[in-house]
């Protein structure tokens, strides 16, 4: 077994994400979570899955204004983290299976992590 | 001595808490502390109340329900914040989803301090409310002459 | 086919412990839909990176749960230790596991009595919880706290157990042994219990998969998933195997909880009887550079901790996502087909804490 301090964080491409989540969901992994950071590129977007006991994450990387399509055609409860995503960050996510269009976090201002004024 | 002193009703409503103090205020209602032999029972319903713990801030989603539960709650009342998250926002006053401690929103009687209070603690503070509530009472029965319990001073 | 209604459950129940909201699509007395919604307890408390230094920021992680609170004050400092390349002295290790299972001792018989109260069976409700107050005597006596201990830090501990009170903290576990014995008896065997749980909200394995399901909630439906095979601890150095039922039931959740408590039980007695002497912390000094995510098996399933440096005293991201977090879209499709007078053990089976999850 790959020990927990050995960390893999692999970049992927915006546009290779499905692909990648589909293979990676074939090959018989869970997910885990997904988390956004604030850079100043845009956002970093991890992805973290698991297989027997070993963490592989998966990094994002996009511009503010771009979207990230949804994995919850692959990872149905994804949900939990995309809706997160989009209303602390506002992250636009397309294609979510269960999209709460900004009602799922109920917060007093809009996109805390990424003020906009 | 009314009724109401010799048992009293309390709910509890968990703000935005981090359960330690909830657990607590659970804990008092079980056989090491037991409440209950004061004839204190946790309630569900705001009705049935006569004192309101709350535990944990407030923020702009339970802001509504706290006052809810608060204006359902019989006359006399009293309110007691548990844990300094109630009492003025704590360690979470710097969050952006925290309005501040539970006297934002309605008015307190009892403060009891503490991250986690201790059963101890949130008893003594039943008790100081429970003192509240009677002189409450007599404003409204119109009889402030009436001594209040014992109970209070010792609080 | 029934009348469909919408019912909003939650925040404030009489039934409800904490503040879960669900809205509840019924036809008739029969869930169709669970829509789950959170926000009530939402603190915000992950953005305090940007204001408090990471040596500080452990109290607020620690304050994220008042019931796991010293597994989440362990998974952040593994993440800062990680992300700066620090090793923990072997005892501080020892001591973290220890504490991790009295916590998990801690909570799963506060569960126990919450499944009790559920199914409205009060007095064992009340002799859970007084079972409870010892192991909360020992987190007093070594830490000062009941529920909040923050003897966590980033390079160890910031107290030390002697030899001598570990081995009375054995003693006093081997007398509660006996007494949980007779009480977790009667949820394995008696028949109006057994009514209760058997056969309710199933959930297959494949499901439990599909759904990232966690923890006990994982486990009682066959699935093998343990953090503690490969994380954190010294879990690699005791004698250990991860509590498995096959059912998908609450019953089969209920027994992996049971078995759990004894498991933990003989874990710290093993831990106590390897445990080395020496150092329980070591100097940290600089800036968090890196980056680490680790993930640690607490009670109620997986916690994952992400800790991102900027080189600077304040990390860039924190990201704490907790078990019920992940039971979530497993609860959603639990409550999926069951009655509506079901609905709170359901719920109850995943032990939601709805503060980890709302942060």
């Amino acid at each position: 077994m790959r020990s927990y301090k050995e960390q893999i964080i692999e970049p992927v491409a915006a546009s290779d994400l499905l692909p990648t989540v589909r293979n990676m969901k074939a090959e018989g992994y869970r997910m885990l979570q997904i988390c956004a950071t604030k850079v100043s590129e845009g956002f970093e977007i991890l992805y973290s899955f698991d297989k027997d006991h070993e963490l592989t994450n998966l990094r994002v990387t996009i511009p503010e204004e771009e979207e990230v399509q949804s994995v919850t055609g692959e990872y149905w409860g994804a949900f939990i983290y995309e809706n997160e995503m989009h209303d602390l960050f506002g992250i636009k996510i397309v294609n979510n299976e269960l999209d709460y269009g900004g009602h799922f976090f109920k917060v007093a201002e809009p996109t805390p992590w990424n003020p906009k004024n | 001595m009314s009724y109401v002193t010799k048992s009293p009703w309390v709910i509890h409503y968990d703000g935005s808490s981090c359960n330690g103090c909830d657990i607590e205020v659970l804990a008092c209602l079980t056989p090491m502390y037991d409440v209950e032999r004061f004839g204190i029972i946790n309630t569900g319903n705001p009705k049935h109340a006569d004192v309101f713990l709350v535990t944990g801030s407030v923020n702009e989603q339970n802001k509504e329900v706290v006052k809810q539960i608060y204006s359902q709650m019989p006359e006399p009342k009293v309110v007691v914040a548990i844990g300094i998250c109630a009492n003025n926002g704590g360690i979470f006053k710097e969050c952006y989803n925290i309005l501040g401690g539970v006297d934002t929103v309605i008015p307190v009687d009892v403060y009891v301090p503490g991250c986690a209070a201790r059963p101890e603690a949130i008893i003594d503070g039943v008790v100081k409310g429970l003192g509240v509530l009677q002189e409450k009472r007599n404003a409204m029965d119109g009889n402030t002459a009436a001594p209040a319990p014992a109970e209070k001073e010792e609080a | 086919m029934g009348k469909r209604t919408i019912i909003p459950f939650g925040p404030q129940h009489p039934v409800l412990p904490e503040p879960v909201h669900l809205d509840l699509v019924l036809e008739d007395e029969v869930v169709v839909e669970a829509i789950p919604s959170i926000g009530f307890i939402h603190r915000g408390l992950e953005k305090l990176v940007e204001k408090k230094e990471y040596t500080e920021m452990v109290y607020v992680i620690e304050r994220i749960c008042g019931i796991c609170s010293f597994g989440h004050g362990w998974g952040y400092c593994a993440s800062v230790e990680g992300a700066m390349d620090v090793e923990i002295p072997e005892r501080a290790e020892y001591l973290r596991t220890i504490w991790h299972e009295l916590s998990r001792l801690h909570s799963h018989m506060l569960w126990l009595g919450l499944l009790a109260d559920a199914f409205a069976f009060d007095s064992l409700f009340m002799h859970c919880w007084k079972l409870r107050e010892t192991i909360l005597d020992i987190f007093e006596k070594t830490t000062g706290g009941r529920v909040i201990f923050s003897v966590c830090k980033v390079g160890g501990l910031r107290k030390d157990i002697d030899n001598e009170t570990l081995k009375e903290i054995v003693d006093t576990l081997k007398g509660l042994k006996k007494e949980i014995k007779e009480l977790t008896d009667v949820f394995i065997t008696d028949t109006s219990v057994k009514n209760r749980l058997c056969g309710v909200g199933v959930l297959s394995k494949q499901d439990a998969i599909d759904l990232s399901a966690t923890g006990p909630v994982a486990r009682g439906s066959g699935l093998v998933q343990d953090l503690r095979l490969n994380g954190p601890g010294v879990y690699h150095k005791l004698n250990f195997e991860p509590v498995v039922e096959e059912g998908g039931d609450c019953y089969a959740r209920c027994k992996v909880r049971i078995g759990e408590v004894f498991q933990s039980i003989d874990l710290i007695e093993q831990a106590v009887s390897q445990i080395p002497d020496g150092p329980i912390d070591v100097p940290v000094k600089g800036n968090v550079k890196g980056e680490f995510a680790v993930r640690l098996e607490q009670p109620r399933g997986e916690a994952f901790y992400y800790a991102k440096g900027a080189d600077s005293k304040f990390l860039e991201r924190m990201r704490v996502r907790t078990p019920t977090n992940m039971n979530i879209p497993a609860l959603v499709k639990m409550l999926q087909g069951c009655d509506l007078a079901d609905v709170p053990i359901l719920i109850l089976t995943i032990d939601p804490c709805i503060s980890c999850t709302e942060r």
